[in-house]
């Protein structure tokens, strides 16, 4: 039985999965940041397929376009043209690469049977509506913390990136 | 209301998260480190997305937190990449390798 959604959820998938090898085995660092988009995108796709409207549109404002942008400035405001590799990282990655795989034996262990019975859900009704009334009534504490964060993280940033003191200044 | 079963959204987080993992532990250059844990954050909201559908009592919570942890992770993003740019105005280098300073 192959519904429309599973042929859906298996092409975004496949795409977000090949995103994240071409991230890993590309050498360009501007290509890696191009199959990233793939993989973010992708990622709002699946999160459409899970009745959750409002917070794909999120993911590709603040993925697909914030962040993306934001490491683009990094790796073009610093050099990256050196690829080369240290000695003996080819150890060292093979060994990353067999912990990780580990990790996902153990993990997939854990949930590949897991069956979980689909209960009724009203998610997919006026989804931003109730994520709107579920802000402002039941998380309207943390909601306000989050704008605190975001301007500690702004001024933050800002004094760990500029200039150091006024004489480094003078000199140049 | 058939469709695609829980654990294959799981196992897709999961192929990400591992992607991530492993981008982050071997890559040099430190933007795409970067990078690679904002891959980790996101295969991490997509399971809260899929329990906030799938869990026993289907609730809006899990998207509200998967919106906390995204502006969560563009702060860190953030003060991250300022961090990178102070120290390469140090430095001269992005390699990871190279930001040992509190070594020794």
């Amino acid at each position: 039985m192959m519904s429309g959604e599973f042929i859906a959820f298996m092409g975004i998938a496949l795409v977000a999965v090949i995103g994240g090898v071409l991230l890993l085995n590309l050498s360009n660092v501007m290509h890696m940041m191009v199959a990233l988009v793939f993989t973010f995108v992708s990622i709002a796709g699946i999160y459409v397929l899970l009745s959750a409207e409002f917070v794909a549109a999120v993911q590709i404002l603040i993925y697909a376009g914030a962040i993306t942008i934001i490491m683009l400035f990094g790796i073009m405001l610093t050099r990256h043209e050196d690829t080369s590799e240290a000695p003996g990282s080819s150890w060292r990655k093979f060994a990353v690469f067999l912990g990780v795989l580990g990790f996902a034996a153990v993990l997939y262990f854990g949930i590949y049977n897991l069956d979980l019975p689909q209960m009724e859900n009203t998610l997919h009704e006026k989804n931003t509506m109730q994520i709107g009334e579920a802000l402002y009534s039941k998380f309207v504490i943390p909601f306000e913390l989050t704008s605190v964060l975001l301007l500690v993280a702004l001024i933050g940033s800002i004094m760990l990136a500029k200039k150091d003191d006024e004489k480094e200044g003078d000199k140049e | 209301m058939s469709g695609v079963p829980a654990s294959a959204f799981l196992s897709l987080a999961l192929i990400l998260f591992c992607i991530g993992l492993y981008g982050a532990l071997t890559k040099r250059n430190t933007v795409i480190v970067l990078v690679s844990i904002e891959l980790m954050l996101n295969a991490v909201n997509i399971n809260l997305v899929t329990f906030s559908k799938y869990g026993m009592m289907p609730n809006i919570t899990g998207q509200v937190f998967a919106l906390f942890a995204m502006s969560v992770a563009a702060a860190e993003a953030a003060v991250g990449l300022a961090i990178l740019f102070a120290l390469y105005r140090n430095k001269k280098s992005v390699n990871i390798d190279e930001m040992d300073a509190m070594k020794n």
